[in-house]
Protein backbone atom coordinates (compact mmCIF):
# COMPACT_ATOMS: atom_id res chain seq x y z
CA UNK A 1 0.00 0.00 0.00
CA UNK A 2 1.36 3.65 -0.88
CA UNK A 3 2.70 6.27 1.60
CA UNK A 4 -0.06 8.27 0.53
CA UNK A 5 -2.98 6.10 1.05
CA UNK A 6 -1.44 4.49 4.24
CA UNK A 7 -1.16 8.83 5.58
CA UNK A 8 -5.04 9.12 4.15
CA UNK A 9 -5.67 6.14 6.37
CA UNK A 10 -4.48 7.07 9.52
CA UNK A 11 -5.70 10.51 9.74
CA UNK A 12 -8.53 9.24 8.29
CA UNK A 13 -8.88 6.42 11.25
CA UNK A 14 -7.82 9.10 13.72
CA UNK A 15 -10.53 11.71 12.44
CA UNK A 16 -12.73 8.99 13.11
CA UNK A 17 -12.12 8.17 16.75
CA UNK A 18 -12.14 11.45 18.04
CA UNK A 19 -15.00 13.12 15.90
CA UNK A 20 -17.11 9.68 17.19
CA UNK A 21 -16.47 10.93 20.64
CA UNK A 22 -16.70 14.52 20.14
CA UNK A 23 -18.40 15.58 17.36
CA UNK A 24 -20.75 12.94 16.48
CA UNK A 25 -23.98 14.22 18.51
CA UNK A 26 -25.68 11.99 21.14
CA UNK A 27 -29.21 10.32 21.07
CA UNK A 28 -30.93 12.36 23.58
CA UNK A 29 -33.29 10.15 25.31
CA UNK A 30 -32.03 6.97 26.86
CA UNK A 31 -28.33 6.16 25.10
CA UNK A 32 -26.88 9.40 25.65
CA UNK A 33 -22.89 7.84 25.82
CA UNK A 34 -23.31 4.76 24.68
CA UNK A 35 -24.37 4.61 21.14
CA UNK A 36 -20.23 5.76 20.61
CA UNK A 37 -19.56 1.75 20.16
CA UNK A 38 -21.79 1.65 17.49
CA UNK A 39 -19.31 3.54 15.54
CA UNK A 40 -16.95 0.60 16.50
CA UNK A 41 -19.04 -2.61 16.93
CA UNK A 42 -20.87 -2.39 13.21
CA UNK A 43 -17.88 -2.22 11.37
CA UNK A 44 -16.79 -5.13 13.23
CA UNK A 45 -19.45 -7.28 12.96
CA UNK A 46 -20.02 -6.12 8.93
CA UNK A 47 -16.04 -7.29 8.35
CA UNK A 48 -16.50 -10.68 9.92
CA UNK A 49 -18.87 -11.67 7.70
CA UNK A 50 -16.85 -9.82 4.94
CA UNK A 51 -14.26 -12.64 5.78
CA UNK A 52 -16.62 -14.88 5.84
CA UNK A 53 -17.65 -14.42 2.62
CA UNK A 54 -13.93 -13.89 1.59
CA UNK A 55 -13.00 -17.41 3.04
CA UNK A 56 -15.83 -18.94 1.18
CA UNK A 57 -14.86 -17.49 -2.22
CA UNK A 58 -11.16 -18.57 -1.35
CA UNK A 59 -12.51 -22.33 -0.78
CA UNK A 60 -14.17 -21.98 -3.82
CA UNK A 61 -11.08 -21.41 -5.97
CA UNK A 62 -9.33 -24.04 -4.35
CA UNK A 63 -11.65 -26.83 -5.04
CA UNK A 64 -11.59 -25.04 -8.51
CA UNK A 65 -7.55 -25.28 -8.81
CA UNK A 66 -6.44 -27.60 -6.33
CA UNK A 67 -3.60 -24.83 -5.97
CA UNK A 68 -2.78 -24.94 -2.08
CA UNK A 69 -1.88 -21.60 -2.20
CA UNK A 70 -6.02 -20.89 -2.24
CA UNK A 71 -5.99 -23.12 0.97
CA UNK A 72 -3.73 -20.66 2.65
CA UNK A 73 -5.31 -18.07 1.61
CA UNK A 74 -8.70 -19.63 2.65
CA UNK A 75 -7.19 -20.33 6.44
CA UNK A 76 -5.97 -17.03 6.96
CA UNK A 77 -9.33 -14.82 5.88
CA UNK A 78 -10.61 -18.14 8.58
CA UNK A 79 -8.03 -16.77 11.19
CA UNK A 80 -8.84 -13.35 11.06
CA UNK A 81 -12.70 -13.70 10.66
CA UNK A 82 -12.50 -15.48 14.08
CA UNK A 83 -10.91 -12.75 15.24
CA UNK A 84 -13.21 -9.75 14.33
CA UNK A 85 -15.95 -12.47 15.37
CA UNK A 86 -14.73 -12.17 19.12
CA UNK A 87 -14.38 -8.77 18.92
CA UNK A 88 -17.72 -8.36 17.35
CA UNK A 89 -19.23 -10.58 19.91
CA UNK A 90 -17.82 -9.00 22.81
CA UNK A 91 -18.18 -5.34 22.14
CA UNK A 92 -22.25 -6.41 21.03
CA UNK A 93 -21.86 -7.78 24.20
CA UNK A 94 -20.83 -5.07 26.24
CA UNK A 95 -23.38 -2.86 23.98
CA UNK A 96 -26.42 -5.20 25.00
CA UNK A 97 -25.01 -5.23 28.74
CA UNK A 98 -25.59 -1.31 28.73
CA UNK A 99 -28.65 -0.93 26.54
CA UNK A 100 -31.17 -3.89 27.22
CA UNK A 101 -29.26 -4.91 30.44
CA UNK A 102 -27.80 -8.06 29.76
CA UNK A 103 -24.65 -9.54 28.40
CA UNK A 104 -26.50 -11.76 26.11
CA UNK A 105 -29.96 -12.67 24.81
CA UNK A 106 -30.37 -15.18 22.15
CA UNK A 107 -31.37 -12.07 19.64
CA UNK A 108 -31.56 -13.31 15.80
CA UNK A 109 -28.45 -10.97 15.19
CA UNK A 110 -26.42 -12.43 18.39
CA UNK A 111 -27.18 -16.22 17.45
CA UNK A 112 -26.03 -15.44 13.79
CA UNK A 113 -22.92 -14.18 15.48
CA UNK A 114 -22.58 -16.96 17.82
CA UNK A 115 -23.18 -18.94 14.66
CA UNK A 116 -20.43 -17.39 12.87
CA UNK A 117 -18.08 -17.95 15.88
CA UNK A 118 -18.70 -22.07 15.92
CA UNK A 119 -18.75 -22.46 12.48
CA UNK A 120 -15.03 -20.91 12.73
CA UNK A 121 -14.23 -22.75 15.81
CA UNK A 122 -15.42 -26.30 13.55
CA UNK A 123 -13.10 -24.95 10.61
CA UNK A 124 -10.27 -24.73 12.92
CA UNK A 125 -10.82 -27.79 14.69
CA UNK A 126 -11.63 -30.04 11.79
CA UNK A 127 -7.95 -28.61 10.22
CA UNK A 128 -6.41 -29.71 12.90
CA UNK A 129 -8.38 -33.62 12.96
CA UNK A 130 -6.53 -34.48 9.39
CA UNK A 131 -3.29 -35.17 8.63
CA UNK A 132 -2.62 -35.25 5.10
CA UNK A 133 -1.91 -31.47 3.42
CA UNK A 134 -4.55 -31.79 0.47
CA UNK A 135 -7.09 -33.80 1.92
CA UNK A 136 -7.28 -31.00 4.99
CA UNK A 137 -7.43 -28.28 2.40
CA UNK A 138 -10.21 -30.44 0.20
CA UNK A 139 -12.32 -31.16 3.52
CA UNK A 140 -11.73 -27.31 5.05
CA UNK A 141 -13.28 -26.49 1.87
CA UNK A 142 -16.23 -28.06 1.48
CA UNK A 143 -16.94 -27.12 5.32
CA UNK A 144 -16.12 -23.97 4.57
CA UNK A 145 -18.74 -23.51 1.02
CA UNK A 146 -21.39 -25.61 3.39
CA UNK A 147 -20.94 -22.92 6.12
CA UNK A 148 -21.29 -19.91 3.63
CA UNK A 149 -24.87 -21.89 2.48
CA UNK A 150 -25.95 -22.02 5.66
CA UNK A 151 -25.09 -18.83 6.51
CA UNK A 152 -27.40 -16.45 5.13
CA UNK A 153 -30.41 -17.89 6.80
CA UNK A 154 -28.74 -16.30 9.90
CA UNK A 155 -28.06 -13.24 8.99
CA UNK A 156 -30.88 -12.55 6.91
CA UNK A 157 -33.92 -14.10 6.91
CA UNK A 158 -34.43 -14.91 10.39
CA UNK A 159 -34.04 -10.88 11.49
CA UNK A 160 -36.70 -10.25 9.42
CA UNK A 161 -38.89 -12.95 10.70
CA UNK A 162 -38.51 -13.50 13.88
CA UNK A 163 -39.14 -10.32 16.46
CA UNK A 164 -35.60 -8.86 17.16
CA UNK A 165 -33.66 -6.50 19.75
CA UNK A 166 -31.88 -5.21 17.20
CA UNK A 167 -32.39 -1.47 16.21
CA UNK A 168 -32.76 -0.78 12.80
CA UNK A 169 -31.42 2.86 11.94
CA UNK A 170 -29.86 1.77 8.91
CA UNK A 171 -31.23 -1.64 7.27
CA UNK A 172 -35.33 -1.33 7.50
CA UNK A 173 -38.11 -2.02 5.51
CA UNK A 174 -38.95 1.21 4.82
CA UNK A 175 -35.53 1.88 3.24
CA UNK A 176 -34.33 5.35 5.27
CA UNK A 177 -31.91 5.51 7.34
CA UNK A 178 -32.78 6.99 10.55
CA UNK A 179 -29.78 8.87 11.83
CA UNK A 180 -28.64 12.52 11.97
CA UNK A 181 -26.45 14.16 8.94
CA UNK A 182 -23.43 14.24 11.84
CA UNK A 183 -23.77 10.77 12.66
CA UNK A 184 -24.24 9.52 9.16
CA UNK A 185 -20.94 10.93 8.06
CA UNK A 186 -19.08 9.57 10.96
CA UNK A 187 -20.95 6.09 10.80
CA UNK A 188 -20.24 5.70 7.41
CA UNK A 189 -16.82 7.00 7.11
CA UNK A 190 -15.92 4.08 10.19
CA UNK A 191 -17.32 2.15 8.02
CA UNK A 192 -15.53 2.70 4.66
CA UNK A 193 -11.99 2.99 7.17
CA UNK A 194 -12.30 0.26 9.10
CA UNK A 195 -12.94 -1.84 6.33
CA UNK A 196 -10.11 -0.12 4.59
CA UNK A 197 -7.43 -0.92 7.51
CA UNK A 198 -8.04 -4.16 7.62
CA UNK A 199 -7.94 -5.18 3.82
CA UNK A 200 -5.10 -3.53 4.28
CA UNK A 201 -4.19 -6.28 7.07
CA UNK A 202 -5.48 -9.20 5.17
CA UNK A 203 -3.56 -7.98 2.52
CA UNK A 204 -0.17 -8.00 4.53
CA UNK A 205 -0.54 -11.62 5.59
CA UNK A 206 -1.57 -13.01 2.15
CA UNK A 207 1.58 -11.42 0.62
CA UNK A 208 3.10 -13.75 4.08
CA UNK A 209 1.48 -16.65 3.02
CA UNK A 210 2.77 -16.10 -0.63
CA UNK A 211 6.27 -15.70 0.53
CA UNK A 212 6.29 -18.26 2.90
CA UNK A 213 4.68 -20.91 0.44
CA UNK A 214 7.57 -19.32 -2.19
CA UNK A 215 9.83 -20.28 -0.09
CA UNK A 216 8.79 -23.87 0.53
CA UNK A 217 8.61 -24.56 -3.28
CA UNK A 218 12.29 -23.11 -3.52
CA UNK A 219 13.28 -25.40 -1.13
CA UNK A 220 11.60 -28.74 -1.98
CA UNK A 221 13.16 -27.93 -5.99
CA UNK A 222 16.43 -27.59 -4.00
CA UNK A 223 16.26 -30.91 -2.38
CA UNK A 224 15.04 -32.72 -5.64
CA UNK A 225 18.05 -31.41 -7.44
CA UNK A 226 20.56 -33.44 -5.27
CA UNK B 1 -31.91 -43.87 -9.77
CA UNK B 2 -31.44 -47.43 -9.41
CA UNK B 3 -27.71 -46.89 -7.99
CA UNK B 4 -29.43 -45.02 -5.38
CA UNK B 5 -32.05 -47.66 -3.96
CA UNK B 6 -29.31 -50.16 -4.37
CA UNK B 7 -26.99 -48.15 -2.18
CA UNK B 8 -29.99 -47.31 0.27
CA UNK B 9 -30.75 -50.81 0.22
CA UNK B 10 -27.18 -51.94 0.51
CA UNK B 11 -26.84 -50.19 3.75
CA UNK B 12 -30.32 -50.87 5.25
CA UNK B 13 -29.26 -54.95 4.48
CA UNK B 14 -25.67 -53.85 6.66
CA UNK B 15 -28.06 -52.61 9.19
CA UNK B 16 -30.26 -55.07 9.67
CA UNK B 17 -27.88 -57.61 10.08
CA UNK B 18 -25.58 -56.00 12.75
CA UNK B 19 -28.53 -53.50 14.33
CA UNK B 20 -25.48 -51.19 15.18
CA UNK B 21 -26.73 -47.50 14.22
CA UNK B 22 -30.62 -47.97 15.03
CA UNK B 23 -29.51 -49.62 18.29
CA UNK B 24 -27.06 -46.64 19.21
CA UNK B 25 -29.44 -43.77 18.41
CA UNK B 26 -32.62 -45.31 20.35
CA UNK B 27 -30.76 -46.23 23.29
CA UNK B 28 -29.18 -42.78 23.56
CA UNK B 29 -32.40 -40.95 22.74
CA UNK B 30 -34.00 -43.45 25.58
CA UNK B 31 -31.14 -42.69 27.94
CA UNK B 32 -31.40 -39.12 27.32
CA UNK B 33 -34.86 -39.04 27.85
CA UNK B 34 -34.76 -40.70 31.01
CA UNK B 35 -32.69 -38.49 32.46
CA UNK B 36 -34.53 -35.63 31.22
CA UNK B 37 -37.34 -37.16 33.17
CA UNK B 38 -35.65 -37.93 36.12
CA UNK B 39 -34.24 -34.89 36.52
CA UNK B 40 -37.26 -32.80 36.33
CA UNK B 41 -39.04 -35.21 38.24
CA UNK B 42 -42.90 -34.40 38.96
CA UNK B 43 -42.61 -31.03 37.22
CA UNK B 44 -44.70 -30.23 34.64
CA UNK B 45 -42.32 -27.98 32.27
CA UNK B 46 -43.96 -25.32 30.20
CA UNK B 47 -44.55 -26.12 26.65
CA UNK B 48 -41.54 -23.73 25.01
CA UNK B 49 -39.16 -25.83 27.59
CA UNK B 50 -40.54 -29.13 26.13
CA UNK B 51 -39.97 -28.37 22.89
CA UNK B 52 -36.60 -27.03 23.18
CA UNK B 53 -35.96 -30.65 25.54
CA UNK B 54 -37.47 -32.65 22.89
CA UNK B 55 -35.27 -31.15 19.77
CA UNK B 56 -32.30 -31.48 21.60
CA UNK B 57 -32.98 -35.06 22.81
CA UNK B 58 -33.17 -35.47 18.86
CA UNK B 59 -30.71 -33.42 17.78
CA UNK B 60 -28.06 -35.27 20.06
CA UNK B 61 -29.53 -38.52 19.46
CA UNK B 62 -28.79 -38.53 15.59
CA UNK B 63 -25.39 -36.92 16.25
CA UNK B 64 -24.77 -39.93 17.87
CA UNK B 65 -26.11 -42.18 14.70
CA UNK B 66 -25.79 -40.65 11.27
CA UNK B 67 -22.18 -40.70 10.83
CA UNK B 68 -22.30 -44.43 11.40
CA UNK B 69 -22.96 -44.92 7.60
CA UNK B 70 -19.57 -42.92 6.33
CA UNK B 71 -17.67 -44.70 9.47
CA UNK B 72 -18.31 -48.31 9.04
CA UNK B 73 -17.30 -47.74 5.19
CA UNK B 74 -14.07 -46.81 6.25
CA UNK B 75 -13.48 -49.69 8.97
CA UNK B 76 -14.83 -52.14 7.18
CA UNK B 77 -12.63 -50.67 4.11
CA UNK B 78 -15.56 -50.86 1.85
CA UNK B 79 -15.09 -47.77 0.54
CA UNK B 80 -13.21 -48.11 -2.70
CA UNK B 81 -15.30 -50.34 -3.97
CA UNK B 82 -18.19 -47.98 -3.27
CA UNK B 83 -16.31 -45.37 -5.25
CA UNK B 84 -15.81 -47.85 -7.88
CA UNK B 85 -19.92 -48.94 -8.15
CA UNK B 86 -22.08 -45.50 -7.85
CA UNK B 87 -21.39 -41.94 -8.89
CA UNK B 88 -20.93 -39.56 -6.10
CA UNK B 89 -24.61 -38.03 -5.65
CA UNK B 90 -25.86 -40.95 -6.12
CA UNK B 91 -24.06 -42.25 -3.49
CA UNK B 92 -25.05 -39.33 -1.47
CA UNK B 93 -28.38 -39.58 -2.25
CA UNK B 94 -28.67 -43.44 -1.35
CA UNK B 95 -26.83 -42.70 1.98
CA UNK B 96 -29.23 -39.32 2.93
CA UNK B 97 -32.27 -42.02 2.14
CA UNK B 98 -30.94 -44.24 4.68
CA UNK B 99 -30.37 -41.51 7.24
CA UNK B 100 -33.49 -40.45 6.93
CA UNK B 101 -35.70 -43.62 7.35
CA UNK B 102 -33.82 -44.03 10.54
CA UNK B 103 -34.52 -40.50 11.88
CA UNK B 104 -38.00 -41.90 10.91
CA UNK B 105 -37.41 -44.89 12.91
CA UNK B 106 -36.24 -43.21 15.95
CA UNK B 107 -38.74 -40.25 15.98
CA UNK B 108 -41.71 -43.04 15.70
CA UNK B 109 -40.56 -44.37 19.22
CA UNK B 110 -39.53 -41.24 20.42
CA UNK B 111 -42.38 -38.86 19.86
CA UNK B 112 -44.96 -41.37 21.53
CA UNK B 113 -42.62 -42.15 24.35
CA UNK B 114 -42.09 -38.19 24.93
CA UNK B 115 -45.41 -37.02 24.96
CA UNK B 116 -46.14 -40.49 27.48
CA UNK B 117 -43.44 -39.71 29.70
CA UNK B 118 -43.17 -35.74 29.63
CA UNK B 119 -46.54 -35.11 29.89
CA UNK B 120 -46.79 -33.12 26.52
CA UNK B 121 -49.74 -31.59 25.53
CA UNK B 122 -49.97 -31.57 21.39
CA UNK B 123 -52.85 -29.21 20.54
CA UNK B 124 -52.65 -29.37 16.56
CA UNK B 125 -50.93 -32.52 15.65
CA UNK B 126 -51.05 -31.22 11.59
CA UNK B 127 -48.41 -28.90 12.85
CA UNK B 128 -46.42 -30.86 14.66
CA UNK B 129 -46.10 -33.84 12.02
CA UNK B 130 -45.54 -31.79 9.02
CA UNK B 131 -42.64 -29.82 11.15
CA UNK B 132 -41.19 -33.07 11.98
CA UNK B 133 -41.26 -34.36 8.29
CA UNK B 134 -39.81 -31.38 7.00
CA UNK B 135 -37.41 -31.31 9.67
CA UNK B 136 -35.89 -34.59 8.89
CA UNK B 137 -35.27 -33.70 5.17
CA UNK B 138 -32.80 -31.24 6.61
CA UNK B 139 -31.28 -33.15 9.77
CA UNK B 140 -30.64 -35.94 7.37
CA UNK B 141 -29.04 -33.84 4.65
CA UNK B 142 -27.14 -31.82 6.34
CA UNK B 143 -25.77 -34.62 8.73
CA UNK B 144 -24.55 -36.94 5.70
CA UNK B 145 -23.20 -34.82 4.65
CA UNK B 146 -20.90 -33.48 7.33
CA UNK B 147 -20.44 -37.35 8.42
CA UNK B 148 -18.92 -37.87 5.31
CA UNK B 149 -16.70 -34.93 5.99
CA UNK B 150 -15.55 -36.24 9.02
CA UNK B 151 -15.45 -39.78 7.99
CA UNK B 152 -11.72 -38.92 6.55
CA UNK B 153 -10.39 -37.55 9.11
CA UNK B 154 -9.16 -38.69 12.32
CA UNK B 155 -10.96 -38.20 15.34
CA UNK B 156 -14.73 -38.55 14.51
CA UNK B 157 -17.04 -38.54 17.50
CA UNK B 158 -16.79 -35.61 18.91
CA UNK B 159 -15.69 -33.94 15.70
CA UNK B 160 -19.02 -34.34 14.64
CA UNK B 161 -20.90 -32.88 16.52
CA UNK B 162 -18.60 -29.58 16.53
CA UNK B 163 -19.15 -29.28 13.25
CA UNK B 164 -22.87 -30.73 12.48
CA UNK B 165 -23.82 -28.02 15.04
CA UNK B 166 -23.61 -24.82 13.10
CA UNK B 167 -25.12 -26.62 9.68
CA UNK B 168 -28.07 -27.91 11.46
CA UNK B 169 -28.84 -25.07 13.97
CA UNK B 170 -31.71 -23.40 11.29
CA UNK B 171 -33.45 -26.60 11.60
CA UNK B 172 -33.08 -26.17 15.49
CA UNK B 173 -34.56 -22.80 15.71
CA UNK B 174 -37.45 -23.41 13.25
CA UNK B 175 -37.88 -26.92 14.55
CA UNK B 176 -38.30 -25.61 18.09
CA UNK B 177 -40.37 -22.42 17.41
CA UNK B 178 -42.96 -24.50 15.62
CA UNK B 179 -42.98 -26.97 18.32
CA UNK B 180 -43.91 -25.13 20.35
CA UNK B 181 -46.43 -23.65 18.49
CA UNK B 182 -48.34 -27.04 17.69
CA UNK B 183 -48.37 -27.34 21.65
CA UNK B 184 -50.13 -23.61 21.97
CA UNK B 185 -52.08 -22.75 18.73
CA UNK B 186 -55.16 -25.08 16.68
CA UNK B 187 -54.22 -23.32 12.89
CA UNK B 188 -51.62 -24.61 10.65
CA UNK B 189 -51.08 -20.95 9.65
CA UNK B 190 -49.43 -19.54 12.53
CA UNK B 191 -46.55 -21.74 11.61
CA UNK B 192 -45.97 -20.79 8.00
CA UNK B 193 -42.89 -19.01 8.92
CA UNK B 194 -41.16 -21.87 10.08
CA UNK B 195 -42.55 -24.14 7.60
CA UNK B 196 -41.26 -22.19 5.05
CA UNK B 197 -37.85 -21.92 6.16
CA UNK B 198 -37.49 -25.78 7.27
CA UNK B 199 -38.74 -26.82 3.58
CA UNK B 200 -36.09 -23.80 1.80
CA UNK B 201 -33.16 -24.63 4.06
CA UNK B 202 -33.77 -28.58 3.21
CA UNK B 203 -33.88 -28.06 -0.34
CA UNK B 204 -30.37 -25.40 -0.20
CA UNK B 205 -28.64 -28.43 1.86
CA UNK B 206 -29.23 -31.08 -0.08
CA UNK B 207 -28.33 -29.15 -3.08
CA UNK B 208 -25.16 -27.68 -1.98
CA UNK B 209 -24.37 -31.40 -1.08
CA UNK B 210 -25.01 -33.01 -3.49
CA UNK B 211 -22.41 -30.45 -5.47
CA UNK B 212 -19.91 -30.63 -2.89
CA UNK B 213 -19.96 -34.46 -2.24
CA UNK B 214 -18.23 -34.96 -5.08
CA UNK B 215 -15.39 -33.11 -3.56
CA UNK B 216 -15.18 -35.03 -0.24
CA UNK B 217 -15.42 -38.29 -1.98
CA UNK B 218 -13.17 -38.69 -4.43
CA UNK B 219 -9.73 -38.32 -3.70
Amino acid sequence: MSKVWKLILYLGLALIIIGAFIWAPLEPKILKEYTRIFYFHVPVAWICVVFFFIAAYYSFQFLRTRDLLYDAYAKISNELGILFAILATVTGSIWAKVTWGSFWNWDPRETSIFILLLIYGAYFSLRSAVEQEDRRARLAAVYSLLAFVTVPFFVFVVPRIYFSLHPEPVINAQGKIHLEVRQRVIFFSSLLFHTVLYLWLFQMRKTQVKLQMILRQYKEYKMLEE
Amino acid sequence: MRQIWLVFLKDVQQEFKTRYAINAILLFAIVTLSAVSFSIGTYTATARILAALFWVILFFSSMSGLSHIFIREEETHTADTLKLVARPANIYLGKFLFNLILLILLEIILIPLFIAVMNFQIVNYQIFLSTMFIGNFGLAGGGTMVAAIISKASTKGALFTVLAFPILLPVLVSGISATRKAAESAKLMDVQNELQALFAYGVIIIVASILLFDFVWNE
